[in-house]
């Protein structure tokens, strides 16, 4: 103990300087303590979300008894699920066509790409609607069908993402990886299957999170895109505040935070599981 | 070698990307079991060669046959070829066994005989019992071994190598050029290497075409191309050479050739071949003496200056100012523990007899 505290401070040793700490745990406090409020008021026993009156879990109950933000909820996944599946195949295939076949016109493409990532979402929601009005697209069907209109919106805007991830990916591949397989006796699709699927594995999930998680909290693309039957959970949350912020509020949101955390926790622990293997070492 | 039968027929074989030619009309024969070296600097054509045999590059023209069928349309996929690639390309998500028997399982093989063979070609490569491994749990030279039991594994017609050994060190390097050749001798397999260093070349191949500029300069036995290079290129190229231009001044009882060199004046030369006009002498460092006093009169010499010294270990390299002006290396084998060497600014003669004197031309 007493020999490590002896020790000088090196020049590189940032996190035993006083001052790096407070610059960490101000950024920490920063960050967080949002969340953390927010969180820690979803048990509030009060109707105001101000004063702590004491411990409860009534407000998820009373948030799970509420059918339409249940209702909100399960739209917004399905949406997120269906958006998620298509853009990740979409994204894909557009990084491998950039990263692969050389095109005339492939930098206006590539540039064109990267649109929905820099044209601003209130543009795009504007964009959106005027476009499913004029091709008159049809509402009131059934569900899943009448969120159809918000799926393919999400989809618009989050598939460029998987191809920017995927595409860094793919820069690290070895061609020589692919042309062994094909020596070996693999045609063209065994040896994508075989070799770089697997070599892709982690920018396919990185590629889907990102994806899911812009589709389930996207709120400015799909209030214009969303009709009085297809409520999605951001846009009820937004509903409910006009009237008041009750822990209701809180509670629903925490378990949304809850999601995202556990799926990014599974997420980061798959991709750290597979990215070993299919990672570097291949340039020997 | 030559009576065996061809497996790999090039013929006017030529590649251009655009203005480039990469390769540049090529003919050579290939025999059944015989282990040739591709040899040239970089650029040469010689990777891209072994490609086009391969399969992924196709020729522009000429043709290409392996065991006596045009390749033209045969993909990768389909050819009796099989190759270890330069980064070895061993597949970073899978064990040695599923890497090693991934070439069986793609051609559906029962799954009794892939085990077998599998095991057979780790135990031929000495990789027994790493079945399991992961890639990155080996080293660069094992990684290697299982590039070479994967594509031994298929039993191919000929098998490729791309550098094999240009990532290993220098003592794992020599160690396996000699595993190269008794593997090669015991699977009976037709071996085509693609090198640029001369040394892995010589030690291994039984035949090597130097290649310089997408042509074939020469297709020798190691010890002919090293003797008897027939051009300057593949004179300088391989191992050390002192080189100097002359004219030809006329020939002499008919099997002697009278040079004019400028720095060296008049040589006279064991030559059957009638040469006229410029050509280039060359004679190897090894083959010089040097003595201080003038040598045998069997012998040239000339009076010099000792310019340089440097020692290699095993020999030392000297090099001698003539007075006539060249500067002229010469080997020195350090013999004993106790060897003398000359010094620099030491008067010396140098010399060498006539008949290791090679004539090139252009």
């Amino acid at each position: 103990m007493s020999v490590r505290s002896n020790n000088p401070i090196g020049p590189l040793d940032y996190t035993r300087r006083t001052w790096m700490r407070l610059v960490l745990l101000g950024t920490f406090i920063f960050l967080y303590a949002p969340t953390v409020t927010l969180v820690a008021f979803s048990f509030n026993d009060s109707r105001r979300n101000i004063v702590w009156r004491g411990f409860t879990f009534k407000y998820y109950e009373k948030a799970w008894n509420n059918s339409s933000l249940v209702e909100a909820f399960a739209n917004s996944l399905t949406i997120a699920f269906l958006s998620t599946l298509i853009s990740v195949i979409l994204g894909t295939m557009t990084a491998i066509l950039l990263w692969r076949f050389r095109f005339p016109g492939k930098a206006g493409y590539e540039g064109a790409m990267s649109l929905p990532i820099v044209i601003p979402e209130i543009c795009m929601g504007v964009a959106m609607l005027a476009f499913f009005s004029r091709i008159g697209w049809p509402s009131g069907l059934p569900w899943p069908l009448n969120l159809g209109a918000i799926t393919i919106a999400h989809i618009s805007f989050s598939f460029p993402f998987v191809t920017v991830v995927v595409r860094a990916r793919l820069a690290s591949f070895n061609r020589e990886l692919e042309e062994a397989a094909k020596d070996l006796g693999a045609g063209e699709w065994q040896a994508f299957k075989d070799i770089l699927i697997p070599h892709m594995r982690p920018g396919l999930i990185a590629g889907a999170l990102l994806a899911f998680t812009l589709s389930l909290d996207d709120f400015v693309i799909t209030f214009f895109t969303s009709g009085p039957d297809t409520i999605t959970f951001p846009i009820k949350i937004y509903s409910m505040i006009r009237f008041s912020v009750t822990p209701e509020v809180n509670a629903a949101s925490a378990v949304l935070i809850a999601i995202t955390l556990v799926m990014t926790t599974f997420a980061l622990w798959f991709q750290s599981r597979s990215g070993g293997q299919s990672g570097g070492r291949a340039h020997g | 070698m030559a009576d065996r039968p061809v497996i790999l027929q090039i013929k006017q074989v030529v590649k251009n990307f655009g203005n480039v030619y990469a390769v540049n009309g090529v003919n050579l024969n290939i025999h059944e079991g015989e282990f040739f070296a591709l040899l040239g600097p970089s650029g040469c054509g010689k990777t891209t060669l072994l490609r086009m045999l391969a399969g992924f590059e196709f020729p522009s023209e000429g043709s290409i046959k392996i065991d006596g069928k045009e390749t033209r349309d045969i993909p990768p996929n389909q050819r009796p070829v099989n190759m270890v690639f330069q980064s070895y390309a061993v597949f970073p998500h899978m064990t040695v066994f599923d890497n090693v028997a991934y070439g069986l399982k793609v051609a559906k093989t029962p799954r009794e005989e892939v085990k077998k063979r599998v095991q057979d070609a780790l135990a031929l490569v000495k990789l027994d019992g790493y079945d399991l491994r992961k890639p990155d749990q080996l080293s660069g030279g094992q990684r290697q071994r299982v590039a070479l039991a994967r594509a031994l594994v298929k039993r191919p017609r000929v098998l490729l190598l791309d550098e094999p050994l240009s990532a290993l060190d220098a003592k794992l390097r020599e160690a396996m050029q000699l595993e190269l050749v008794k593997l090669q001798k015991a699977v009976g397999i037709t071996f085509v290497i693609v090198t640029h260093d001369q040394d892995e070349a010589l030690s291994m191949a039984d035949r090597i075409a130097v290649m310089e500029n997408g042509v074939v300069r020469q297709v020798a036995p190691p010890g002919e191309l090293y003797e008897s290079p027939n051009c300057r290129f593949v004179a300088d190229f391989i191992g050390r050479m002192n080189l100097f231009s002359g004219i030809v001044e006329g020939q002499e009882d008919g099997s002697k050739l009278v040079v004019s060199t400028e720095l060296l004046g008049k040589l006279t030369i064991p030559h059957i071949e009638k040469l006229s006009g410029k050509l280039h002498l060359a004679v190897r460092p090894e083959k010089l003496r040097i003595s201080s006093e003038i040598l045998p009169s069997a012998h040239f010499s000339f009076p010099g200056e000792v310019d340089a010294v440097v020692y290699h270990g095993s020999e030392s390299h000297v090099y001698l100012k003539t007075d006539a002006g060249p500067l002229l290396c010469a080997t020195l084998t350090n013999l004993s523990r106790s060897s003398v060497r000359p010094e620099k600014g030491e008067r010396l003669w140098i010399g060498w007899a006539p008949e290791d004197t090679l004539v090139l031309s252009e």
